[in-house]
Protein backbone atom coordinates (compact mmCIF):
# COMPACT_ATOMS: atom_id res chain seq x y z
CA UNK A 1 0.00 0.00 0.00
CA UNK A 2 1.06 3.52 -0.59
CA UNK A 3 0.35 5.85 2.28
CA UNK A 4 0.68 9.58 1.82
CA UNK A 5 0.57 12.19 4.55
CA UNK A 6 -0.57 15.59 3.28
CA UNK A 7 0.71 18.51 5.28
CA UNK A 8 2.60 21.75 4.91
CA UNK A 9 4.66 21.36 8.04
CA UNK A 10 2.37 21.89 10.99
CA UNK A 11 3.01 19.92 14.16
CA UNK A 12 0.06 17.57 13.69
CA UNK A 13 1.25 16.72 10.17
CA UNK A 14 4.65 15.63 11.43
CA UNK A 15 3.02 13.64 14.20
CA UNK A 16 0.74 11.87 11.76
CA UNK A 17 3.74 10.83 9.68
CA UNK A 18 5.28 9.20 12.75
CA UNK A 19 1.96 7.52 13.59
CA UNK A 20 1.64 6.18 10.02
CA UNK A 21 5.15 4.71 10.20
CA UNK A 22 4.36 3.06 13.50
CA UNK A 23 1.17 1.63 12.02
CA UNK A 24 3.12 0.20 9.09
CA UNK A 25 5.69 -1.33 11.44
CA UNK A 26 2.91 -2.88 13.52
CA UNK A 27 0.95 -4.33 10.63
CA UNK A 28 4.02 -5.66 8.80
CA UNK A 29 4.43 -6.23 5.09
CA UNK A 30 5.64 -3.79 2.51
CA UNK A 31 4.01 -0.39 2.58
CA UNK A 32 5.45 2.99 1.74
CA UNK A 33 4.87 6.12 3.77
CA UNK A 34 5.46 9.38 2.03
CA UNK A 35 5.06 12.94 3.27
CA UNK A 36 3.55 15.28 0.67
CA UNK A 37 4.46 18.89 1.37
CA UNK A 38 3.90 20.40 -2.06
CA UNK A 39 0.84 22.58 -1.65
CA UNK A 40 -0.17 22.07 -5.28
CA UNK A 41 -0.27 18.30 -4.82
CA UNK A 42 -2.28 18.66 -1.63
CA UNK A 43 -4.72 20.85 -3.53
CA UNK A 44 -4.99 18.22 -6.24
CA UNK A 45 -6.36 15.82 -3.65
CA UNK A 46 -8.99 18.42 -2.76
CA UNK A 47 -7.81 18.55 0.84
CA UNK A 48 -7.78 21.82 2.77
CA UNK A 49 -7.64 20.81 6.39
CA UNK A 50 -4.29 19.26 7.07
CA UNK A 51 -3.03 16.75 7.97
CA UNK A 52 -4.61 14.52 5.38
CA UNK A 53 -4.15 10.78 5.08
CA UNK A 54 -4.25 9.21 1.64
CA UNK A 55 -4.10 5.47 1.04
CA UNK A 56 -3.49 4.28 -2.52
CA UNK A 57 -4.64 7.60 -3.92
CA UNK A 58 -7.83 7.81 -1.89
CA UNK A 59 -8.35 10.46 0.80
CA UNK A 60 -9.23 8.67 4.02
CA UNK A 61 -9.02 11.36 6.66
CA UNK A 62 -8.56 15.11 6.89
CA UNK A 63 -7.79 17.59 9.62
CA UNK A 64 -6.99 15.26 12.45
CA UNK A 65 -4.19 13.41 14.08
CA UNK A 66 -5.17 9.76 13.98
CA UNK A 67 -4.00 7.11 16.41
CA UNK A 68 -1.91 4.12 15.30
CA UNK A 69 -4.93 1.84 15.58
CA UNK A 70 -7.09 4.18 13.54
CA UNK A 71 -4.52 4.22 10.74
CA UNK A 72 -4.35 0.42 10.82
CA UNK A 73 -8.15 0.24 10.64
CA UNK A 74 -8.12 2.53 7.60
CA UNK A 75 -5.42 0.42 5.94
CA UNK A 76 -7.44 -2.72 6.47
CA UNK A 77 -10.80 -1.21 5.58
CA UNK B 1 -26.79 25.98 43.19
CA UNK B 2 -23.12 26.05 42.31
CA UNK B 3 -22.99 29.64 43.61
CA UNK B 4 -24.39 28.57 47.00
CA UNK B 5 -21.96 25.68 47.25
CA UNK B 6 -18.98 27.94 46.63
CA UNK B 7 -20.35 30.56 49.02
CA UNK B 8 -20.69 27.91 51.71
CA UNK B 9 -17.16 26.67 51.10
CA UNK B 10 -15.46 30.06 51.26
CA UNK B 11 -17.50 31.85 53.90
CA UNK B 12 -18.53 29.01 56.22
CA UNK B 13 -16.07 26.15 55.89
CA UNK B 14 -12.97 28.27 55.39
CA UNK B 15 -14.56 31.23 57.20
CA UNK B 16 -12.80 33.77 55.00
CA UNK B 17 -13.92 37.36 54.97
CA UNK B 18 -13.25 40.59 53.10
CA UNK B 19 -10.90 40.77 50.14
CA UNK B 20 -9.40 37.30 50.47
CA UNK B 21 -12.80 35.65 50.77
CA UNK B 22 -14.20 37.55 47.84
CA UNK B 23 -11.20 36.78 45.65
CA UNK B 24 -11.21 33.06 46.48
CA UNK B 25 -14.97 32.79 46.09
CA UNK B 26 -14.80 34.42 42.67
CA UNK B 27 -11.85 32.27 41.63
CA UNK B 28 -13.43 28.93 42.50
CA UNK B 29 -16.84 29.88 41.17
CA UNK B 30 -15.60 31.23 37.84
CA UNK B 31 -12.93 28.63 37.14
CA UNK B 32 -15.23 25.66 37.46
CA UNK B 33 -18.11 27.34 35.72
CA UNK B 34 -15.93 28.20 32.72
CA UNK B 35 -14.26 24.80 32.60
CA UNK B 36 -17.65 23.16 32.58
CA UNK B 37 -18.96 25.40 29.81
CA UNK B 38 -15.81 25.01 27.76
CA UNK B 39 -15.98 21.23 27.85
CA UNK B 40 -19.71 21.18 27.04
CA UNK B 41 -19.60 23.70 24.20
CA UNK B 42 -16.42 22.38 22.61
CA UNK B 43 -17.84 18.88 22.67
CA UNK B 44 -21.09 19.93 21.01
CA UNK B 45 -19.34 22.06 18.38
CA UNK B 46 -16.75 19.43 17.53
CA UNK B 47 -19.50 16.84 17.19
CA UNK B 48 -21.43 19.07 14.78
CA UNK B 49 -18.19 19.71 12.98
CA UNK B 50 -17.84 16.07 11.99
CA UNK B 51 -20.75 16.83 9.65
CA UNK B 52 -19.40 20.10 8.22
CA UNK B 53 -15.70 19.99 7.46
CA UNK B 54 -13.88 22.56 5.36
CA UNK B 55 -14.15 20.45 2.23
CA UNK B 56 -17.91 20.31 2.67
CA UNK B 57 -18.07 24.09 3.08
CA UNK B 58 -16.06 24.63 -0.07
CA UNK B 59 -18.34 22.43 -2.12
CA UNK B 60 -21.32 24.41 -0.86
CA UNK B 61 -19.85 27.84 -1.46
CA UNK B 62 -18.95 27.10 -5.02
CA UNK B 63 -20.84 29.09 -7.61
CA UNK B 64 -22.84 31.21 -5.14
CA UNK B 65 -23.49 34.86 -5.99
CA UNK B 66 -21.40 37.62 -4.36
CA UNK B 67 -23.39 38.80 -1.36
CA UNK B 68 -25.14 35.49 -0.73
CA UNK B 69 -21.74 33.81 -0.83
CA UNK B 70 -20.40 36.27 1.75
CA UNK B 71 -23.29 35.58 4.11
CA UNK B 72 -23.02 31.82 3.69
CA UNK B 73 -19.24 31.85 4.16
CA UNK B 74 -19.53 33.89 7.37
CA UNK B 75 -22.18 31.54 8.77
CA UNK B 76 -20.12 28.45 7.89
CA UNK B 77 -17.24 30.15 9.69
CA UNK B 78 -19.02 29.67 13.01
CA UNK B 79 -19.03 25.92 12.87
CA UNK B 80 -15.77 25.09 11.13
CA UNK B 81 -12.48 24.93 12.95
CA UNK B 82 -9.74 27.35 12.26
CA UNK B 83 -6.10 26.88 12.79
CA UNK B 84 -3.69 29.41 11.34
CA UNK B 85 -1.52 26.50 10.16
CA UNK B 86 -4.21 25.53 7.67
CA UNK B 87 -4.88 29.08 6.45
CA UNK B 88 -2.85 28.58 3.25
CA UNK B 89 -4.40 25.33 2.01
CA UNK B 90 -7.77 26.79 2.87
CA UNK B 91 -7.21 30.00 0.98
CA UNK B 92 -5.78 28.29 -2.09
CA UNK B 93 -8.43 25.60 -1.98
CA UNK B 94 -11.18 28.20 -2.10
CA UNK B 95 -9.55 30.08 -4.97
CA UNK B 96 -9.07 26.80 -6.80
CA UNK B 97 -12.79 26.17 -6.56
CA UNK B 98 -13.32 29.61 -8.14
CA UNK B 99 -14.84 30.99 -4.95
CA UNK B 100 -14.34 34.79 -5.13
CA UNK B 101 -11.64 36.38 -2.98
CA UNK B 102 -14.22 38.41 -1.06
CA UNK B 103 -16.21 35.32 -0.10
CA UNK B 104 -13.01 33.58 0.95
CA UNK B 105 -12.19 36.50 3.21
CA UNK B 106 -15.66 36.44 4.77
CA UNK B 107 -14.87 32.91 5.82
CA UNK B 108 -11.35 33.80 6.90
CA UNK B 109 -12.65 36.60 9.15
CA UNK B 110 -15.60 34.71 10.61
CA UNK B 111 -13.92 31.38 11.30
CA UNK B 112 -11.33 32.45 13.91
CA UNK B 113 -13.60 35.14 15.38
CA UNK B 114 -16.46 32.72 16.04
CA UNK B 115 -14.33 29.90 17.38
CA UNK B 116 -15.82 27.63 20.01
CA UNK B 117 -13.35 28.60 22.74
CA UNK B 118 -14.20 32.28 22.46
CA UNK B 119 -17.92 31.55 22.36
CA UNK B 120 -17.79 29.25 25.38
CA UNK B 121 -15.82 31.81 27.37
CA UNK B 122 -18.09 34.68 26.39
CA UNK B 123 -21.14 32.67 27.33
CA UNK B 124 -19.67 31.68 30.67
CA UNK B 125 -18.41 35.14 31.55
CA UNK B 126 -20.93 37.55 30.06
CA UNK B 127 -24.11 35.55 29.48
CA UNK B 128 -26.04 34.84 26.32
CA UNK B 129 -26.94 38.43 25.39
CA UNK B 130 -23.37 39.61 24.99
CA UNK B 131 -22.48 36.33 23.28
CA UNK B 132 -25.29 36.86 20.77
CA UNK B 133 -24.16 40.44 20.15
CA UNK B 134 -20.59 39.28 19.68
CA UNK B 135 -21.59 36.60 17.16
CA UNK B 136 -24.07 38.88 15.38
CA UNK B 137 -21.69 41.76 14.94
CA UNK B 138 -18.84 39.37 14.23
CA UNK B 139 -20.87 38.02 11.31
CA UNK B 140 -21.62 41.55 10.16
CA UNK B 141 -17.91 42.43 10.07
CA UNK B 142 -17.14 39.20 8.22
CA UNK B 143 -19.88 39.70 5.64
CA UNK B 144 -19.23 43.39 4.98
CA UNK B 145 -15.45 43.05 5.24
CA UNK B 146 -15.43 40.23 2.72
CA UNK B 147 -17.85 42.07 0.47
CA UNK B 148 -15.69 45.22 0.43
CA UNK B 149 -12.48 43.26 -0.17
CA UNK B 150 -14.28 41.53 -3.04
CA UNK B 151 -15.18 44.89 -4.56
CA UNK B 152 -11.62 46.21 -4.42
CA UNK B 153 -10.42 43.86 -7.15
CA UNK B 154 -7.45 42.51 -5.23
CA UNK B 155 -7.07 39.21 -7.08
CA UNK B 156 -3.73 40.39 -8.47
CA UNK B 157 -2.26 40.39 -4.98
CA UNK B 158 -2.50 36.65 -4.65
CA UNK B 159 1.09 35.65 -5.20
CA UNK B 160 0.58 32.03 -6.02
CA UNK B 161 -0.74 30.79 -9.29
CA UNK B 162 -3.70 28.55 -8.66
CA UNK B 163 -5.10 26.48 -11.44
CA UNK B 164 -8.87 26.67 -11.22
CA UNK B 165 -10.52 23.31 -11.23
CA UNK B 166 -12.62 22.33 -14.16
CA UNK B 167 -16.32 21.84 -13.60
CA UNK B 168 -17.95 21.11 -10.31
CA UNK B 169 -15.73 20.03 -7.51
CA UNK B 170 -16.14 16.62 -5.97
CA UNK B 171 -16.64 16.62 -2.28
CA UNK B 172 -14.13 14.53 -0.39
CA UNK B 173 -16.44 11.97 1.13
CA UNK B 174 -15.45 10.42 4.39
CA UNK B 175 -18.25 8.53 6.08
CA UNK B 176 -18.14 8.10 9.81
CA UNK B 177 -20.28 6.09 12.18
CA UNK B 178 -22.05 7.77 15.11
CA UNK B 179 -19.50 6.19 17.44
CA UNK B 180 -16.58 7.56 15.45
CA UNK B 181 -18.10 11.04 15.49
CA UNK B 182 -18.53 10.98 19.26
CA UNK B 183 -15.03 9.61 19.68
CA UNK B 184 -13.66 12.38 17.50
CA UNK B 185 -15.55 15.03 19.47
CA UNK B 186 -14.26 13.54 22.71
CA UNK B 187 -10.65 13.48 21.48
CA UNK B 188 -10.83 17.03 20.24
CA UNK B 189 -12.42 18.33 23.44
CA UNK B 190 -9.74 16.63 25.51
CA UNK B 191 -6.98 18.04 23.33
CA UNK B 192 -8.28 21.61 23.49
CA UNK B 193 -9.04 21.48 27.18
CA UNK B 194 -5.55 20.25 27.99
CA UNK B 195 -4.18 23.10 25.95
CA UNK B 196 -6.15 25.91 27.58
CA UNK B 197 -7.24 24.94 31.10
CA UNK B 198 -4.15 26.52 32.61
CA UNK B 199 -4.69 29.79 30.76
CA UNK B 200 -8.23 29.91 32.08
CA UNK B 201 -6.94 29.25 35.60
CA UNK B 202 -4.37 31.99 35.24
CA UNK B 203 -6.77 34.48 33.69
CA UNK B 204 -9.43 33.89 36.30
CA UNK B 205 -6.77 33.95 39.04
CA UNK B 206 -5.49 37.37 38.05
CA UNK B 207 -9.09 38.44 37.50
CA UNK B 208 -9.96 37.30 41.02
CA UNK B 209 -7.16 39.41 42.49
CA UNK B 210 -8.35 42.45 40.57
CA UNK B 211 -11.89 41.65 41.59
CA UNK B 212 -11.04 41.46 45.25
CA UNK B 213 -8.37 44.11 45.64
CA UNK B 214 -8.54 46.83 43.02
CA UNK B 215 -11.11 49.58 43.61
CA UNK B 216 -14.00 49.78 41.21
CA UNK B 217 -13.21 53.14 39.65
CA UNK B 218 -9.54 52.38 38.98
CA UNK B 219 -10.05 50.89 35.53
CA UNK B 220 -12.79 53.35 34.69
CA UNK B 221 -10.26 56.14 35.00
CA UNK B 222 -8.16 54.62 32.18
CA UNK B 223 -10.54 52.68 29.99
CA UNK B 224 -13.85 54.25 30.89
CA UNK B 225 -16.12 56.70 29.17
CA UNK B 226 -13.77 59.66 29.46
CA UNK B 227 -11.07 58.14 27.32
CA UNK B 228 -12.24 58.45 23.73
CA UNK B 229 -9.20 56.53 22.48
CA UNK B 230 -10.01 53.50 24.61
CA UNK B 231 -11.58 51.57 21.71
CA UNK B 232 -8.77 51.83 19.12
CA UNK B 233 -6.22 51.26 21.86
CA UNK B 234 -8.01 48.13 22.97
CA UNK B 235 -8.03 46.87 19.36
CA UNK B 236 -4.30 47.45 18.95
CA UNK B 237 -3.60 45.65 22.21
CA UNK B 238 -5.74 42.72 21.11
CA UNK B 239 -3.75 41.92 17.95
CA UNK B 240 -0.78 40.08 19.51
CA UNK B 241 -2.90 38.09 21.97
CA UNK B 242 -4.51 35.52 19.72
CA UNK B 243 -3.15 32.34 21.23
CA UNK B 244 -4.12 33.47 24.70
CA UNK B 245 -7.81 34.16 24.20
CA UNK B 246 -8.56 31.68 26.97
CA UNK B 247 -6.56 33.66 29.49
CA UNK B 248 -7.44 37.13 28.24
CA UNK B 249 -11.23 36.88 28.27
CA UNK B 250 -11.64 36.26 32.02
CA UNK B 251 -9.56 39.40 32.56
CA UNK B 252 -11.78 41.43 30.27
CA UNK B 253 -14.84 40.39 32.23
CA UNK B 254 -13.30 41.67 35.45
CA UNK B 255 -12.23 44.90 33.77
CA UNK B 256 -15.79 45.56 32.65
CA UNK B 257 -17.03 45.03 36.19
CA UNK B 258 -14.49 47.65 37.23
CA UNK B 259 -15.76 50.28 34.85
CA UNK B 260 -14.39 49.41 31.39
CA UNK B 261 -17.15 50.10 28.87
CA UNK B 262 -18.74 47.10 27.23
CA UNK B 263 -18.12 48.34 23.69
CA UNK B 264 -14.43 48.71 24.45
CA UNK B 265 -14.39 45.20 25.88
CA UNK B 266 -16.22 43.79 22.86
CA UNK B 267 -13.80 45.44 20.42
CA UNK B 268 -10.87 44.13 22.38
CA UNK B 269 -12.14 40.57 22.34
CA UNK B 270 -12.93 40.70 18.64
CA UNK B 271 -9.43 42.00 17.94
CA UNK B 272 -7.95 39.17 20.00
CA UNK B 273 -9.69 36.52 17.92
CA UNK B 274 -10.07 38.07 14.46
CA UNK B 275 -6.76 39.86 14.00
CA UNK B 276 -4.01 37.39 14.53
CA UNK B 277 -0.41 38.25 13.90
CA UNK B 278 0.73 34.65 13.34
CA UNK B 279 -2.01 34.20 10.76
CA UNK B 280 -0.87 37.34 8.94
CA UNK B 281 2.70 36.05 8.89
CA UNK B 282 1.59 32.76 7.40
CA UNK B 283 -0.65 34.38 4.79
CA UNK B 284 2.26 36.60 3.76
CA UNK B 285 3.70 33.59 1.94
CA UNK B 286 0.89 33.64 -0.59
CA UNK B 287 -0.61 37.13 -0.35
CA UNK B 288 0.91 40.50 -1.11
CA UNK B 289 1.35 42.69 1.93
CA UNK B 290 -1.12 45.16 0.44
CA UNK B 291 -3.90 42.61 0.54
CA UNK B 292 -3.07 41.59 4.12
CA UNK B 293 -2.95 45.25 5.17
CA UNK B 294 -6.32 45.86 3.52
CA UNK B 295 -7.74 42.82 5.31
CA UNK B 296 -6.43 43.98 8.70
CA UNK B 297 -7.45 47.57 8.02
CA UNK B 298 -11.04 46.78 7.09
CA UNK B 299 -11.57 44.34 9.95
CA UNK B 300 -9.83 46.67 12.41
CA UNK B 301 -11.99 49.64 11.41
CA UNK B 302 -15.13 47.50 11.56
CA UNK B 303 -14.31 46.34 15.07
CA UNK B 304 -13.51 49.87 16.22
CA UNK B 305 -16.81 51.06 14.77
CA UNK B 306 -18.68 48.39 16.72
CA UNK B 307 -16.90 49.43 19.91
CA UNK B 308 -17.91 53.07 19.56
CA UNK B 309 -21.45 52.12 18.61
CA UNK B 310 -21.83 50.03 21.75
CA UNK B 311 -20.27 52.53 24.06
CA UNK B 312 -22.69 55.05 22.64
CA UNK B 313 -25.92 53.05 22.94
CA UNK B 314 -25.35 50.88 26.02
Amino acid sequence: MKIEILGTGCKKCKDLEIVAKEAVAKIGGFHSVEKVEDIQKIMDYGVMSTPGLVIDGEVKSTGKLLSVDEVIALMKG
Amino acid sequence: MWKEAVDYLTYNLLSLEGHAGEALNFFIYDTFKIWFLLVTIIFVVSYLRTHFNTEYVRAHLQGKSQLYGNVLAAVFGIITPFCSCSAIPLFLGFIQARIPVGVTFSFLISSPMNNEIAIALLFGLFGWKITALYIGFGLLVAILGGFIIGRLGMEKYILMDVKPMEGELDEVKITLTQRERLQEAYDYTKEIFQKIYLYVLLGVGIGALIHGYIPADFIARYAGADNIFAVPLAVLMGIPMYSNAAGVMPLVEVLTSKGMLLGTALSFMMAVTALSLPEAMILKKILHIKLIATFFGIVGLGIIGIGYLFNFIL
